[in-house]
């Protein structure tokens, strides 16, 4: 049984290196230095890049971050001092359940609330379904790292006469500091590659567009449309953007590990 | 002469600085409870919006949307039962995969593990977690669907003669329920795995070497002490990693084959709740039409809300015996 387990183990890291394997193979060879400055060509002609899409998902992330970021980290503040209020229990319990909540259930909120009524598709529709699912997971983190800071430290700064709020900013959440980095990294590479929520706001834009009112194209929606075309060139650009956006991942996910790991010693998980 | 004034500067001060110090936290209290109060209002605000959005067709069509398999658009008839049946069953598929995996994965990490491979492992396991939907969709259809097409699906149908059952019959198109289904599990996996992980590592000391201390090997330890310990938590993992499954849309829809037919072949292209509105959303014709597929989304949401709403509790029951 014991040799099972190890068999599990095998098996479970295997499809990650297997994806990694395949977009390594199949995407390498079109990534260029065109891919990066061009513009997607009209389908049929061969070169071209997507320009436009990872600036678009990097607009995207910005929105997302300039509200999920200070809501996630204000309400997590709130958790870690409130710890048993009836609205500290509600709220923890509320963004546990909307983590797991399906992220197209996210794009429907937003098309229903900044979309519909506006009249048209647009980038900020589709920040605005990204930051929200970045909310809870944020503030899930950020009250997870203000825990572990020792009541002692927080003790100490009152007793100095430092007022609350400035114990809590400088002495509490410094001292997290690194942590609440980690979540924020985790969350923004949770939702860089969200394609469901961006179909029904952001859209997708074969032009130009840095306009945050227009539709704006993204990584994950590029590669979903061309991953389904029946072209065989447009399959290539999947396979590259897919890697672009994996890497935009992963270097996320891995700069998340190394925050923490540089302050404690070694990573909180 | 001049101590007076001085003092009272000082006393003024004091006061200013008290006063600063309260109006400080007052606005501080008032941000930080904003922000939390923000987390309940996105739920309800999210429940409104969407039921909102879904009841034109409710109120119209009533029931018959989630009753009846016939989905056509130009005649007006809207039934998801085939995308209902289709989320259900390639969320099973995917948990009869994942579950033994991951719980394997969960008992190696926390118990066998040589300390040096602990750190990797569960990294990498983690990191399936981090992978976009739609690169999973990507790699579903140019790789996954080719190896189940040429090899695995004439393997269990015809080796293994699982075609005479009607769970493997007909012809392997590529595209269909079992290709949704080893998309969702190792998607669902890494969800499973690190909860039966944190889960396992819960489980007291004392618990253990009680175990241990009456003759039990490691294997029994873990069989009759540890696991029956965490079961709840455990079961809320796998529920957790179901709420993944049901939701999960981009992956599935690239591979699924999108027919809304209900079939008992795994071999046969199915549809789910997520890929129905995604594939739809766009090309929507009328304002009964994209109501109908919001109504699909607010029973979606309904089912994740409720999946999600039990596994955290579970968790939780687990987590709070151990504080005690």
């Amino acid at each position: 049984m014991i040799g099972l387990t190890y068999t599990a183990a095998a098996l479970a890291t295997l499809p990650l290196l297997f994806i990694l394997f395949h977009l390594l193979v199949k995407g390498a060879s079109s990534i260029s230095l065109d891919f990066f400055t061009h513009m997607p060509r009209p389908v049929g002609e061969t070169g071209g890049g997507m320009a436009n899409a990872i600036v678009g998902t990097l607009i995207l992330i910005g929105i997302a971050s300039v509200i999920g970021l200070p809501i996630g980290i204000g309400a997590g503040l709130h958790l870690a001092e409130k710890k048993t209020t009836r609205l500290a229990q509600t709220t923890r319990f509320l963004a546990d359940v909307l983590n797991g909540l399906p992220s197209i259930v996210m794009g429907i909120f937003a098309w229903e609330v900044l979309v519909r009524p506006i009249g048209h598709f647009s980038a900020l529709a589709g920040g605005v379904a990204l930051g929200a699912m970045m909310i809870p997971l944020v503030t899930r983190t950020t009250e997870e790292m203000l825990l572990v800071v020792p009541t002692s430290l927080r003790e100490a700064a009152l007793a100095l006469g430092y007022p609350k709020w400035r114990t809590s900013i400088s002495v509490v959440l410094r001292t997290a500091l690194a942590g609440i980095v980690t979540g924020a990294l985790v969350a923004v590479a949770r939702i860089a590659g969200e394609t469901a929520p961006l179909l029904f706001t952001a859209l997708g834009n074969q032009f130009w567009s840095t306009s945050i009112r227009e539709p704006i194209a993204a990584l994950p929606i590029q590669i979903f449309t061309y991953a389904t075309n029946a072209y065989e060139e447009l399959h290539r650009l999947a396979w590259a953007g897919a890697l672009v956006l994996i890497s935009i991942v992963l270097v996320i996910s891995l700069a998340a590990r190394f925050v923490t790991r540089s302050r404690f010693g070694a990573p909180v998980d | 002469m001049t101590a007076a004034p001085a003092q009272a500067l000082s006393k003024d001060r004091r006061r200013l600085r008290v006063d600063e110090t309260a109006i400080g936290d007052r606005i501080y209290e008032i941000v930080t409870r904003a922000c939390a109060l923000v987390v309940p209002a996105l739920v309800v605000a999210i429940a409104v919006a969407v039921f909102a959005a879904a009841w034109p067709a409710f109120a119209k069509l009533g029931l018959s949307i989630v009753t009846t398999s016939d989905w056509d658009v130009a005649g007006g008839h809207f039934g998801a039962a085939p995308a209902i049946f289709g989320t259900m069953v390639s969320s099973i598929v995917a948990l009869i995969i994942a579950t033994p995996l991951a719980i394997g994965v969960a008992i190696f990490l926390s118990e066998f593990s040589p300390s040096w491979l602990r750190q990797p492992v569960g990294f990498l396991v983690d990191l399936l977690a981090a992978i976009p939907s739609v690169v999973y969709g990507l790699w579903g259809i140019f790789v996954l669907i080719p190896l189940l097409r040429e090899h695995v699906m004439p393997f269990l149908r015809d080796t293994l003669h699982l075609g005479a059952t009607p769970f493997f019959s007909g012809p392997a198109y590529g595209p269909s329920m079992l290709a949704a289904g080893v998309i969702l599990a190792i998607m669902a996996l890494p969800y499973i795995s690190s909860v039966s992980r944190e889960v396992l590592m819960a489980v007291p000391r004392s618990q253990r070497e009680a175990a241990l201390a009456l003759g039990a090997t490691r294997w029994e330890m873990i069989r009759d002490a540890v696991i029956p310990y965490a079961r709840s938590g455990i079961i809320g993992g796998i529920m957790l990693g179901l709420g993944r499954a049901l939701g999960e849309t981009m992956a599935v829809t690239m591979v699924i084959g999108n027919r809304p037919e209900i079939s008992a072949s795994l071999l046969a292209p199915g549809y789910t709740m997520a890929s129905l509105i995604a594939n739809e959303f766009s090309e929507a014709t009328n304002d009964l039409h994209l109501s109908a597929l919001m109504a699909v989304g607010a029973i979606l949401f309904i089912i994740t809300l409720i999946v999600n709403a039990v596994a955290r509790w579970l968790v939780w029951s687990v987590s709070r015996r151990r504080a005690q």
